[in-house]
């Protein structure tokens, strides 16, 4: 069979469990990692007889995360329920929105700086409030033995946000979860940890495929489990090359298999099918009784929309418009997250060079927070420290191979910067002195003032060697600009 | 007169003024249980020792001249579906034999804080199904008036224990006429208040936005009571009416004047004894002669009451009771039996979806399984617009009526079962009939208002009658005075039945 | 509106209930004659009629995000129909 050209087609559905001290419907605490089923009450037990009651910051939490997804607010939502049996669902029925979610299209934006792809504007369908289920640990006997239910995740809120099938590849879908991770915890409403499962994404997949008769759409696919940036992007790749196989195989398209379920198993790098329902779902999805209808004001969305901070892609914008700092830069810094952006924009502030607090926060703190592994909060040098050290670059004190030195060491000592120069022994060469001595070295060379004469200005470089020698605090880029100087005079 | 047979507000004069301790009147409750529960079976469970307890607790409290509950020393009947921490709960069910919640009821810990002591658990149809109590999983409840008869139901126990004075007081709920309905064919008053007058936090439920939890007791005066203390807002039911609690029992004995009620004439007729179209007219001519004006009104849609309500209670219960699989509490199958079972016919179902079924099925009596059955089938796919959503949209048109009718009346009065109690296994095996039964109740639970029930006569065979008197919404301190004046002028109230 | 005894089968799994032969057969005929009884609601016009859920106009009721104590372990575990330490347990759940 001849090959043919495919487009993916990739909508999201990604659950994020909000930043609350309690549950969405009981006063349990949702703290990740106690023993099993120490943190549940008769509520998200569903002891009979028990009754939700909503929590208000869960509700304004979604309500900030769907206001920066440009999300609209309807005035009046609701809660339904979607019943199914699951051992890890103790009431029989999970506690979502339906109908009437509480807030419905938006879009985050999503771009590549290494051109993977054009920016594109991925559409937002819903983001609604849900409560989380509980976990079954399987006994790995193969399904000999029970399973064992811990209900301490039971009832944690979440917000669920679907996307559009609007995304057509692999390094798109990983770019929008990139992106949704970094606007949620600059949003901070959400820990954002996806081996915790506090971020979970579950990918709808499927291909248009220009065949010669015109093009035609794959059975939709839905991928689960895939719990790393790294395993969205190859579980969508590898479900892509699997759908277009199958596809050549059997000849199936859209509308003649019903909808499957896979599993991304990240060990394997390959999804698998997930057992086949003994029936179609069928949730039977009505109006929760027990809970009632949220209604807010106008006022009340401006106040949440007051308390949102400036957001990622605003801050890339200033960071290279008002702060002159290239495209790629403004990525990396804002990328890392909110309190590096504040770091760079303190440095820069108290420096007065914005460029050269781009290069620095981009270059040497960000390779020491990596190497370290440590967050800016634990950063050893305050961004005012740090100013000072740039500070004696811009009046050309320090050269930046003598600045590295300096700030080394300021990393393991709280002297400034000016002191750590002292006592590293670096002094700053007096003008005369340095001319001397270029003018020494220049006479004592005859055959490098030639080459540079002829042209090879590189020459120099030797100069600068033994200007070191003689004495080695001085800036390089001085005795080359003296040296060239003088040698142009000759 | 024996102590038992005096009324609640009486008793705690007595208590009040230290001629009768909370001991003696306990033992005297306990003894007459002990005497005639046997015939009428209204006790699933008589919790003796805890009562006497509390009630030694409270005359201690008494004579240190301690501050006391508004029920102090008064015993009370609790019905078997309110979860009472760590002591048996079985909501009528085999599925809940077992069961001891591991938590208060909101209206449990009202009584509690009210001095109340807590007698007994009451009989009751399995998950408040029934209009018999013949559904319950352990035992029937006889009606003390004809033991041969059933009491009514769901909340069977609740009425037969007052009229049979083994309680003063009780507790009931009503789903779709579970209070009014027994108290009717009991011969006691039964109020259901005004959806989210009193806290469903605890009360297992059956139909939530239809469960109400109301008292149960000889006169009016008691039925106010008891509502006083189990009336009020609570921040753990997000149904919960954040009102004022009224001084009900301070302000019962007040007749009200200008009174309006109105008559629905279809109420009537076709379909109703006559001996209770009579005692209701009775009744009405009564109210008239106290000077109140009769209207006649209409209520286009009560016809469609039972149909509304045999969808959205279902509907609401197929969810409510999926709880109750065996996975995490409550009967679960024999595990051995599961695997022989699939082994045996083959299936490629799993274990789990089998442990479910088959839990569910040996757990869950016929009644409760067929309104799942009705529920799930009219929500799935397909079927939830003609049926529930239907039934939603019906649901709203009989509250206009509702609406419409209490603009122009104060109360609605009418009666409250179309017939006096009928006999055991009468209409167990006709479902639709049983149903039938609460045809002058639904619609006050759809609508969301207050009702209640109150002797109006008896049978020439000697059976209890009642009538119904619905208020708007909030209005239980209206409808008690009025109830009240009804009472005041009658002796029905006064009467007992006749065991041996 | 017409139900089968297919139907009650397929709305029995959804129920996770299970009939034997009689019981099937009796429950289809309760059925039947129950949804022929509710269907008489479809004699009414509710075009513009909204829907009614709760029973009183109720709205916005939230609780603050303030813990407060879970159960003890052994207090939730203790009607378990199977546990063990720590756990719930139920029959292996296969497939996921």
């Amino acid at each position: 069979m001849s090959e043919f050209s495919y487009e993916i087609v990739i909508g999201l559905e990604v659950h994020v469990q909000l930043k609350t001290k309690t549950k969405l419907f009981c006063r349990c605490r949702t703290e990740f990692g106690n023993p099993p089923n120490t943190q549940t009450c008769p509520v998200c037990l569903g002891m009979p007889g028990s009754l939700p009651v909503m929590n208000k910051k869960a509700y304004f939490l979604g309500m900030r995360t769907a206001l920066a997804l440009n999300c609209g607010i309807p005035k009046f939502t609701k809660w339904d329920r979607k019943n199914y049996f699951y051992p890890d669902l103790p009431k029989g029925y999970q506690t979502s929105q339906f109908d009437l979610p509480m807030s419905e299209e938006g879009y985050l934006d999503i771009k590549s700086t290494k051109d993977e792809f054009e920016p594109r504007r991925v559409r937002i369908i819903r983001a609604h409030l849900e409560e989380d289920a509980g976990k079954s640990m399987h006994d790995e006997a193969a399904g000999k033995g029970d399973s064992r239910i811990d209900l301490n995740r039971t009832g944690t809120p979440l917000l669920e946000i679907v996307s559009y099938p609007d995304m057509r590849s692999a390094a798109e879908a990983k770019a929008y979860m990139q992106e949704l991770r970094l606007l949620l915890t600059y949003l901070d409403v959400s820990d954002c940890n996806m081996q915790e499962g506090s971020l979970r994404c579950d990918a709808n997949v499927n291909l248009h495929i220009t065949t010669d008769d015109g093009v035609i759409a794959t059975p939709i696919v839905e991928i689960k489990n895939m719990n790393s940036f790294r395993s969205v992007e190859r579980g969508i790749e590898y479900e892509a090359k699997r759908q277009y196989d199958v596809w050549q195989e059997t000849g199936k398209v859209l509308g003649e298999l019903p909808k499957q379920t896979r599993g991304w198993d990240d060990s394997a790098q390959v999804t698998r099918s997930q057992r086949e329902k003994e029936e179609s779902a069928d949730y039977r999805y009505f109006p929760c009784p027990d809970l009632v209808p949220v209604i807010v004001t106008d006022q009340q969305i401006d106040e949440v929309r007051q308390e949102i901070g400036e957001l990622p892609s605003a801050l890339r914008e200033r960071l290279q418009n008002e702060f002159g700092l290239t495209i790629y830069s403004a990525d990396v810094i804002v990328n890392q997250g909110l309190s590096l952006v504040e770091y760079y924009l303190e440095l820069a502030a108290a420096a007065g060079d914005n460029k050269l607090a781009g290069n620095w926060v981009q270059g040497e703190v960000l390779r020491i927070l990596n190497d370290q592994e440590i967050e800016i909060e634990d950063f050893p040098i305050d961004a005012g420290r740090l100013a000072e050290l740039l500070q004696l670059i811009q009046t050309g004190d320090l050269d930046s191979s003598k600045a590295k030195d300096v700030f080394a060491a300021m990393l393991t000592s709280e002297s400034s910067a000016a002191d750590v120069v002292k006592e590293l022994g670096i002094e700053k060469v007096d003008e005369g002195a340095l001319e001397a001595l270029c003018q020494v070295l220049v006479e004592r060379n005859q055959r490098i003032v030639d080459d540079v004469k002829s042209g090879n200005e590189k020459a120099v470089g030797a100069l600068i060697g033994q200007a070191k020698k003689e004495n080695p605090n001085v800036n390089p880029g001085q005795v080359r600009q003296i040296c060239l100087e003088i040698i142009n005079n000759l | 007169m024996s102590i038992i047979q005096k009324t609640a507000s009486e008793q705690l004069a007595l208590l009040n003024s230290g001629e009768l301790t909370s001991v003696e009147l306990t033992q005297a409750y306990l003894n007459q249980i002990e005497q005639i529960d046997g015939q009428v079976g209204a006790f699933l469970r008589v919790e003796t020792e805890s009562a006497l307890a509390q009630a030694a607790a409270i005359d201690q409290k008494r004579a240190t001249g301690a501050p006391l509950g508004k029920l102090a020393g008064l015993p009370v009947a609790i019905k078997d579906i309110l979860c009472t921490k760590d002591t048996p709960t079985t909501c009528g069910s085999r599925m809940l034999e077992n069961f001891e919640p591991p938590y208060n009821a909101t209206v449990v810990e009202k009584l509690l804080a009210a001095d109340a002591v807590i007698l007994g658990r009451t009989n009751m149809d399995e998950f408040a199904m029934g209009s018999s109590t013949e559904n319950s999983a352990y035992q029937t409840t006889q009606n003390p008036w004809d033991t041969t008869r059933i009491p009514g139901g769901s909340s069977g126990g609740a009425a037969a224990c007052v009229s049979a004075d083994m309680a003063p007081l009780s507790v009931g709920t009503d789903t779709g006429g579970s209070i009014r309905q027994p108290a009717a064919l009991c011969g006691c008053v039964g109020l259901k208040p005004t959806y989210g007058r009193v806290s469903r936090y605890g009360l297992i439920a059956f139909a939530s936005s239809l469960d109400q939890i109301g008292p149960l007791a000889r006169t009016v005066e008691d039925t106010a009571l008891l509502l006083e203390v189990l009336a009020g807002h609570d921040p753990l039911d997000s149904t919960s009416v954040n009102q004022p609690t009224p001084a009900y029992s301070e302000t019962v004995n007040q007749p009200l004047e200008n009174l309006t009620l109105g008559v629905v004439d279809r109420h009537f007729g076709e379909g109703i004894d006559p001996e209770i179209e009579a005692a209701v007219q009775a009744a009405i001519q009564v109210y008239e002669s106290l000077g109140a004006t009769i209207k006649h009104i209409e209520m286009p849609h009560a016809d469609y009451g039972i149909a509304t309500y045999y969808i959205i209670a279902p509907c609401e219960a197929s969810s409510n009771l999926a709880r109750y699989d065996g996975a995490h509490y409550g009967y679960r199958t024999d595990q051995a039996e599961v695997v022989a079972e699939l082994a045996e016919d083959g299936s490629d179902e799993g274990p789990l979806v089998r442990m479910y079924r088959k839990s569910r099925s040996e757990g869950f009596g016929e009644e409760v399984q067929r309104r799942i059955m009705l529920g799930t089938y009219a929500l799935s796919e397909g079927y939830y617009d003609a049926f529930y959503l239907k039934a939603l949209k019906v649901r709203r048109l009989i509250r206009q009526d509702y609406d419409a009718a209490f603009e122009q009346v104060d109360m609605i009065i009418g009666p409250v079962t179309a017939n006096p109690a009928f006999a055991q296994g009468e209409k167990t095996s006709d479902p639709m009939a049983m149903y039938l039964e609460d045809l002058y109740t639904v619609t006050a639970n759809l609508a969301g208002i207050a009702g209640i029930s109150l002797p109006c006569g008896f049978t020439s065979g000697g059976l209890p009658v009642g009538l119904q008197l619905q208020a708007a919404p909030f209005q239980e301190e209206k409808l008690l005075r009025a109830a009240q004046m009804y009472q005041a002028a009658t002796d029905f109230h006064t009467r007992r039945p006749e065991l041996s | 509106m017409s139900l089968t005894r297919q139907d009650v089968e397929k709305v029995a799994l959804l129920a996770r209930l299970k009939f034997d032969e009689d019981a099937l057969d009796k429950m289809t005929d309760h059925m039947v004659q129950i949804i022929q009884y509710v269907d008489k609601l479809s004699e009414l016009d509710t075009e513009d009629v909204q829907p009614m859920a709760h029973a009183l106009d109720i709205h916005n009721a939230l609780a603050d995000d303030e813990p407060r104590p879970s159960l003890p372990r052994e207090e939730a575990l203790k009607n378990a129909p199977k546990r063990d330490d720590e756990c719930f347990r139920v029959p292996a759940v296969l497939g996921e």
